[in-house]
């Protein structure tokens, strides 16, 4: 079988059982909730109206910004209750996740629940009051069981949108199918990619039928196929709860970003702590400012950033001190202010660069970012995304005078392609990136330096501060990876075509840094 | 005891029913000077109504749409309250009682039919019984005994409405209202959607089963004919008032108002219409 087949099938129980935890927890709330405020509601049109308004508000937000916002509104939460009681509420993975999901399931649930309430036919009211019932029990007896068939089309809904937003839920540090998800799309590994995809249809399709079976059972009143369904529901959550709790609890857990290079560091640093006897996971996918709260907080216990996005985005440092200077200082102002441990820098930088076609590059007599600046008008610069909105972009344009002729943004892929065949002439890149590998292309020195370094560090969580195992296992990897080295284990996850998996590309590095066990 | 009544209230126990405990000689149902608007006073569905009803007897209020007949009925079991005036049960005013407590005392026969599509024959005839926390054994035996009472099959019992004819239905919903054994049988046009022969013959039937228990039934209907076939006492209603109020032989034979004679002359000028043809057609 192929490796990346391999590789996702084994991670696939783990990823699978997250998942099917997380979103029916979510449905369970969700109905719990929306159901009674459907009853309510129904009856009480000026809260109707209120709470639907306020359901699809709520749906129009994209689901990955309404995890976003759970994110501080939780810190925000969790400082409040420690000072109050002494303890915090975890602001990243379950919770938000949870939480966000919850919301997410309540329009269709909630507004199929008042449509249907207020469908029932006024006659079966009538007699349901006329025989001598209470409201509640005509509720319960009349209502409820008239409308079940179209709240249950509601929670069917529900539930299948729910599967599929877990899968976001990745970007907040919550294990989900999701990780196949982002990581493939990162990585382009299609497998994984693929198979997320596919194993969320199926686990959607697969609820949805049993959800199905419950309604057919309703509408039927017959109670063996409403037991079979919510048996079959509880005993797949249940296995799955069963299985996190036994495979749960890893000793460590090792930090990523959402970039190959993050990846494979992750890895690593999992192996590492594996070799010296003791399990470890990795929460992949976190976004920057997320990563860095987390490790804060204890809910990750190592990972790698870049000197210079700690220096402008956690210490909110505009100034660009020499290499040493900047470590030395991010070192002390980590340990004094967040408890973090900066155990020391991997020995490569991950910058913002420009690069050229070497051939392009001879020929223009261009060694430097300053040797750019007379040429600058006659040549079109490519970028990704993000570079022309970033700070970088703005030092460099005033330290080194640049007004490129044309400048383009394109997605990192495409914007490698426009530089090979010549359609723009410089480009922004990473300085570890493993496209830059094999001597194509040539990094242009920032003589003045115009933007900070970017050395890759590794960081400890405050509660790791003086853990020997995790020192151990990790201290080797100070100083010992070389640029070069670093992109060509990218390059094995970013080239287009013979991709490695990441298991491949994690034993690469650590067979090119051939350490000592720890 | 506290009758206010408690939007949410299902705490009401089989003990509260015993309200009543010495019967007065007097009707068993009184209207006393009932009013009822349902636009703010500016009209009125009922205009000073008043009416006494005595026990055993089945009584028919008859009258065009809009007449008032329907509204006073359900002024009876709570199901609409008056603006002004009193209604009262055996003496005591249904105002003080809890509305679904008093409901269960009075047999309720459907517009259309309103049997809970969702539940059996058996637990819509039993409904009312097992509200009244009647042991499981013996809402079993009573729904028997009332399926032989309104001659449907005893295997319907498990059978849901909508697999049963409208006569069918019908008599099932008659056999609900009377499964608790009520004093008193309200029916809102109990057999307006069925066809003639299906009709005749339910209404016969439950003429017969009224006698048999001895309740009082009190039956809306714009079928004067139904009305006089079957009714001990037909009140005549028309713009919330009462018109007339008499036997049906008293009324048959003449009153005074001219509405109310066009109305009651109707059966018998369609009898007289009838026997003509069927006599031309004997000679022709």
């Amino acid at each position: 079988m192929d490796d990346r087949v391999a590789g996702a099938l084994d991670l696939l129980p783990g990823y699978a059982a997250q998942h099917v935890v997380l979103s029916m927890s979510a449905l369970a709330l969700g109905v719990a909730i929306s159901l009674p405020l459907a009853v309510v509601a129904s009856r009480r049109p000026r809260l109707r109206f209120a709470a639907l308004a306020v359901a699809s508000l709520v749906q129009t937000i994209p689901g990955l910004a309404l995890l976003a916002l759970f994110y501080p509104l939780l810190l925000a939460l969790s400082a409040l209750t420690t000072r109050a009681f002494g303890f915090g509420v975890p602001a990243l993975g379950f919770l938000p996740s949870l939480l966000a999901l919850t919301i997410y399931s309540m329009l269709p649930i909630l507004r199929n629940g008042v449509t249907a309430l207020l469908g029932v036919d006024p006659a079966y009211i009538e007699a349901a009051d006329g025989v001598g019932m209470t409201p509640r029990q005509r509720l319960f007896r009349v209502e409820l069981p008239l409308a079940a068939p179209v709240i249950m089309a509601g929670i069917r809904t529900a539930a299948v949108w729910t599967i599929g937003m877990a899968t976001l839920s990745t970007a907040v540090g919550q294990t989900s199918l999701g990780n196949f998800i982002f990581s493939g799309l990162q990585t382009e590994n299609w497998i994984y990619v693929l198979t997320g995809c596919i194993a969320v249809v199926i686990l959607a399709l697969f609820v949805d039928q049993v959800l199905g079976l419950i309604e057919a059972g309703a509408v039927r009143r017959d109670g063996r196929r409403i037991a079979i369904g919510f048996a079959a529901l509880l005993l797949g959550t249940a296995v799955a709860a069963a299985a996190l709790l036994r495979g749960g609890g890893a000793d460590y857990v090792i930090g990523a970003k959402n970039f190959s290079e993050q990846y494979i560091l992750a890895g690593l640093m999992a192996e590492r702590i594996e070799r010296g006897g003791h399990t470890a996971t990795s929460k992949e996918g976190l976004g920057s400012a997320v990563i860095f709260r987390a490790l804060a907080g204890n809910d990750i216990d190592a990972y790698v950033d870049y000197s210079g996005t700690l220096w402008t985005n956690v210490m909110e440092r505009r100034d660009v001190p020499p290499r040493d200077v900047m470590l030395a200082e991010l070192t002390r102002f980590m340990r004094e202010r967040y408890g973090v441990t900066v155990l020391g820098a991997l020995g490569f930088e991950n910058a913002y660069a420009l690069a050229m076609r070497s051939g392009r590059a001879a020929e223009l007599g261009v060694r430097t970012i300053a040797d750019l600046t007379p040429l600058a008008p006659r040549l079109t610069l490519g970028s990704d995304l993000e570079f022309l909105s970033r700070p970088e972009w703005t030092a460099l344009k005033q330290a080194y005078g640049l007004a490129f002729g044309q400048e383009k943004s394109f997605n990192p892929t495409f914007m490698y392609r426009a530089i090979e065949d010549g359609q723009v002439d410089v480009i922004s890149a990473f300085s570890s990136d493993g496209r830059l590998a094999g001597g194509a292309l040539v990094v242009l020195e920032d003589v003045k330096h115009a933007i900070p370094s970017y050395d890759a560090v590794i960081l400890l969580a405050p509660k790791r501060a003086n853990d020997e195992v995790l020192r151990r296992a990790l201290a080797p990897l100070i100083g010992a990876i070389s640029v070069e080295t670093m992109r060509q284990a990218n390059f094995m996850l970013d080239r287009d075509t013979d991709k490695a998996s990441l298991r491949e590309a994690v034993q690469f590095l650590a067979g090119k840094l051939n350490l000592p066990p720890p | 005891m506290n009758f206010r009544s408690r939007p949410w209230g299902d705490n009401i126990t089989a003990s509260d029913t015993g309200v009543i405990t010495s019967l007065p000689t007097g009707p068993l149902i009184e209207l006393e000077g009932v009013s009822k608007s349902f636009d703010g006073g500016s009209s009125f569905a009922l205009h000073d109504v008043s009416l006494a009803v005595d026990a055993g007897t089945f009584i028919a209020l008859v009258g065009a749409s809009g007449s008032g007949k329907t509204t006073a009925m359900k002024l009876i079991n709570r199901l609409l309250e008056p603006d002004a005036g009193e209604v009262r049960l055996e003496g005591t005013p249904v105002r003080s009682l809890e509305a679904p407590l008093l409901r269960r005392r009075i047999g309720y026969v459907f517009q259309g039919v309103g049997l809970f599509p969702h539940m059996t024959i058996a637990e819509n005839i039993g409904i009312t019984p097992q509200l009244l926390g009647w042991p499981r054994p013996e809402i079993d035996a009573r729904v028997a005994e009332l399926l032989d009472l309104v001659e449907l099959p005893r295997d319907y019992a498990g059978r849901l409405p909508h697999a049963l004819s409208g006569g069918q239905r019908q008599r099932a919903g008659v056999a609900r209202a009377i499964a608790a054994r009520p004093r008193l049988v309200l029916m809102d046009e109990p057999f307006g959607a069925l066809d003639p022969i299906t009709r005749d013959a339910l209404g016969t039937a439950y003429r017969a089963i009224h006698d048999r228990l001895d309740v009082t039934t009190i039956m809306v209907t714009h079928d004067v004919q139904e009305a006089v076939l079957l009714a001990d006492r037909i009140v005549v209603m028309g713009g919330g008032r009462i018109l007339a109020d008499g036997a049906p032989g008293a009324l048959l034979t003449g009153h005074g108002a001219p509405e109310v004679a066009a109305l009651m002359a109707m059966p018998r000028r369609q009898a007289e219409r009838i026997s003509a043809l069927t006599a031309k057609a004997a000679h022709g």
